[in-house]
């Protein structure tokens, strides 16, 4: 987890600004480097493809184990696909919100902004609230982490899912924070942008794994 | 730095919640620092106090071994020892020491003022520091990790109240290799955006040093070997500590999933280490041959093909775990396949000597052990590949000469001819050479006098990870040779280590360019200015330092050129007034410091501890983002 913060929070720390002011290093650009992605930018798309294959292996633990659950309840007894299928829709909404709010800050426009990167927070903690009704629904009818090996792996997995929209969640208030002091002029549009690179990074995530906990056939059907 | 900048309005510089630090000298220089050549040697030193470390616990085991029935080390230590010794060689020793050597040199080998993002860079060192502290600590608290560098579950996995591995130990491995984790993805990232980003004109990557080169490679690996680990940490300590049952058998876990994960990490792991050792030769050889490195393209991209090919042979660590005919086959033959690009290097070093005027240095010879104990390690490697064989030789002694022949007669000889090589570009002293001859010299055959017989022990049966052999074996005399020869290499260590500190201060003078090099760090000072180039370098072709002081006349012999030179480069440079560099800053320690305490919390499963933990994250990490980054 504390790999996403740190980077995270350092791509908004480190300035979007050219890297020959950011960092020192003049006669940049020359003909060797590329100068296709900027620092932070790279920095982060390196970061998901790593967060990728994270999610890659516990997603890999889930597939291997499913239908493996030996007593207790299982998926078809527990999941509410309906509800499950509005927040899924709630926070793909999100990733529209991200979008307004980028546009706006890339205008300068730091009231819609505000206005919309707190309503994609929201509905950010809407899914999470909705993740946290599930699980204690889950554990009421009797599954927790060490009945079987489906509540092993769909704890675990969608739990660090819903710790990274959490993580996202504190990264937007913070652009929002930062906006309502003034700090977050036009240089810093990257830092939004970076941060957005995150916000959809994480939502789609949530599609693969909605997909395979929840719509692919449950083993026996 | 204060030298350098004007004082800049104080309303800025001070945005953060504590002082901005501005020392340049002393104790808070070095804690605040961001500069990646004194990170580079933080780095080595912090690697090669946990290698004498590790040293210690190797020589532990090997007076056990000493004899029959050996009464130095109960069971249970032995565990611990074998356990500390595999994690700290590999985690605590090769990956920094590689990665203090890239911070160091990368930048100046691309003509670079610092790498991109120095912060993250000095917070990587601060964890892998922590995290290396955190580990040892559980010797303290309640006993060392002791389940094997690999960590099997469900020995591992199996819950705390299950009575297998009692005590913390395995809880602070999982933990203390997930912070390790966090450390390297992070230098990873700032590795390759250094090298893709921060490249000085005319530095196409086909003209990048090797050794940059294979730096950029394993961070690459880096980046997609640490996540499938920290997984499967992550569930090894969910299973032992919250009642998950990923590993359990007997709820229809499958303790393979582990050793699948851990190996998708592991084989890239070994390339992480030794790919390094490969760059840095690649360096050294061309330079005491005086010629160009042999077929530069041909090393580059076998290199790549290295790290490609690494991630498709995992499974040859899991040959005897009944995978079946087919899997065990492919896996077996695209392992021979990894020989070719292997072999491909080893010929390419063999025709940059060959013909060459060679000087045959302490780094030199170094670098020649390199190729001639690598190869023997890989040949073993090559006989593992062979699934029939292998299956006789694993979990022996021959496994342990192996992977030893490979990791330290390839990566460490290829570290300590860096050493002799970089030491006068870091301390502008040069290391003494005939304490550097003493040094390989014992090392060489010590390395031999340990590693060697123990193939011969593996093939007559001893297995590994046992922590006594039973008389009339006919292991004894063996043993005794394989434990003499560690603690000539434990002397050895010891030369090394008064040499580097004698010739700090006694050593000869370097100059800027002590071995008429080819790659950009010795065109500058040595030591190097803060700033490293005080014009930022234009490169025409690969070698230019070189085609800068020599071209060829129409034999093909060298001509001096009269204008070349450093003294030439310096003196057209400028003071270095006006040059912007990064500011000190405490902020990188401050969240490192979450790190550790988390992993505290984990262990001992203490929510005071986690929120206190978490504070001190957060605060770094907001005091850091607000805090301007130059
Ligand atoms: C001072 C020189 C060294 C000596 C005398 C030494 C000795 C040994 C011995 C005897 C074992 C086997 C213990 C057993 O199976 O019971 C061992 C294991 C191991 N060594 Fe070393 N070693 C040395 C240096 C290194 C270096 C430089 C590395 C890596 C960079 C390394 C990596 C390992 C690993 C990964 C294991 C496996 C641990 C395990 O089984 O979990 N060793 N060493
Ligand atoms: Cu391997």
């Amino acid at each position: 987890m504390a790999i996403i913060e740190q980077t995270g929070t350092d791509v908004t720390a480190a300035p979007p600004s050219p890297p020959e002011q950011g960092h020192g290093h003049g006669g940049h650009g020359g003909p060797g480097p590329s100068a296709a992605l900027t620092n932070p930018k790279l920095a982060m798309w390196l970061f998901l493809a790593s967060d990728c294959l994270f999610f890659g292996a516990f997603i890999s633990a889930y597939l291997l184990y499913r239908g493996r659950e030996q007593d207790g309840p299982t998926p078809r007894e527990l999941f509410d696909i309906p509800f499950t299928s509005a927040t899924s829709f709630i926070l793909l909404m999100s990733s529209l919100g991200m979008v307004l709010a980028l546009a706006a800050i890339q205008r300068g426009d730091h009231r819609r902004f505000r206005l919309w990167i707190m309503a994609t927070a929201l509905f950010g903690a809407t899914f999470v609230a909705g993740q946290i009704f599930e699980f204690t629904e889950f554990y009421r009818k009797g599954l927790s982490l060490d009945t079987n090996l489906f509540g092993s792996s769909f704890f675990v997995l969608t739990g660090f899912h819903g710790a990274h929209v959490c993580m996202g969640i504190l990264w937007l208030l913070s652009l929002w924070g930062m906006s309502m002091q003034g700090r977050l002029g036009p240089e810093k549009a990257e830092s939004v942008e970076i941060a957005g690179l995150y916000w959809h990074f994480v939502d789609v995530v949530w599609i693969v794994i909605f997909t395979v906990i929840y719509l692919m056939p449950q083993p026996g059907t | 730095m204060t030298t350098v900048e004007k004082a800049p309005p104080v309303s800025r510089r001070d945005v953060g919640l504590l002082r901005r630090p501005r020392a340049t000298t002393g104790f808070a220089s070095w804690i605040t620092t961001v500069d990646h050549k004194k990170i580079g040697i933080l780095y080595v030193c912090t690697a090669l106090v946990f290698f004498v470390l590790g040293g210690v616990e190797a020589l532990l085991i090997r007076l056990q071994l000493f004899g029959p029935n050996g009464t130095v080390l109960t069971a249970g230590q032995y565990n611990q020892m074998f356990t500390m010794h595999g994690t700290t060689m590999v985690f605590l020793v090769g990956m920094p020491i590689a990665i203090g050597l890239g911070n160091y040199f990368v930048p100046l080998q691309i003509g670079a003022r610092d790498v991109a993002f120095p912060r993250i860079n000095m917070f990587g060192y601060w964890v892998v520091l922590l995290g290396g502290i955190f580990m040892y600590s559980s010797f303290f608290l309640g006993g060392a990790p002791d389940g094997g560098w690999f960590g099997y579950t469900p020995l591992t996995s199996a819950p705390l109240d299950s009575g297998f591995l009692p005590g913390r130990g395995p809880d602070f491995w999982t933990m203390g290799l997930i912070l390790l984790g966090i450390g390297s993805t992070t230098s990873a990232i700032n590795f390759i955006v250094t090298c893709i980003n921060m490249r000085c004109p005319g530095m196409s990557l086909l003209r990048m040093p090797v050794f940059t080169w294979m730096m950029l490679v394993i961070a690459f690996l880096t980046l997609f070997a640490i996540p499938p680990v920290t997984v499967a940490l992550t569930m090894v300590f969910f299973d032992r500590n919250f009642g998950t049952l990923f590993f359990d058998p007997a709820a229809g876990g499958d303790p393979l999933l582990y050793q699948h994960l851990f190996w998708i990490f592991g084989h890239p792991e070994v390339y992480i280490l030794i790919l390094p050792g490969m760059g840095i030769v690649s360096e050294t050889l061309p330079v005491f041959s005086r010629k160009p490195l042999f077929g530069y393209a041909i090393v580059v991209f076998s290199g790549i093909a290295i790290g490609f090919l690494g991630w498709g042979v995992w499974a040859h660590h899991m040959f005897v775990t009944g995978l079946g005919p087919v899997a065990i086959s492919a896996f077996g033959l695209a392992t021979m396949l990894i020989a070719i690009p292997t072999g491909v290097k080893i010929f390419n070093w063999l025709g940059t000597v060959w013909g060459g005027s060679v000087r045959l240095t302490t780094s030199m010879l170094f670098s020649l052990g390199f190729i001639a104990m690598f190869t023997i390690g890989g040949l073993s490697g090559v006989m593992h590949s062979v699934v029939p064989a292998d299956t006789q030789q694993t979990d022996t002694y021959f496994v342990v000469a192996h992977f030893h022949y490979v990791l330290f007669g390839g990566l460490i000889l290829a570290l300590f001819a860096g050493f002799y090589y970089w030491y006068p570009k870091v301390f502008g002293r040069m290391l003494d050479e005939r304490m550097g001859k003493l040094n390989f010299w014992t090392m060489f055959i010590g390395f031999n006098l340990t590693f060697a017989p123990m193939h011969l022990l593996g093939l007559w049966g001893q297995p590994r990870r046992t922590y006594r052999y039973d008389e009339g074996l006919g292991w004894e005399a063996l043993n005794q040779l394989v434990t003499v020869g560690s603690f000539i290499i434990a002397f050895s260590v010891l030369v090394f280590i008064v040499n580097a500190v004698v010739s700090k201060s006694r050593g000869k003078v370097a100059g800027d360019d002590p071995w008429d090099g080819r790659t950009l760090e010795w065109s500058i000072s040595s030591p190097p200015p803060e700033y490293n180039f005080a014009e930022i370098p234009e490169v025409h072709s690969r070698d230019d330092f070189w085609h800068r002081k020599y071209t060829e006349d129409d034999e093909g012999r060298l001509v001096p050129l009269p204008s070349g030179g450093a003294e030439a480069h310096a003196a057209a440079g400028h003071d270095g007034h006006g040059i912007h560099l990064p500011s000190p800053s405490y902020f990188p320690l401050v969240t490192a410091l979450g790190l550790p305490i988390l992993g505290y919390a984990a262990v001992f499963q203490n929510v005071w501890l986690a929120l206190l933990g978490a504070v001190v994250l957060l605060y770094g990490i907001y005091a850091w983002a607000i805090e301007p980054a130059d």
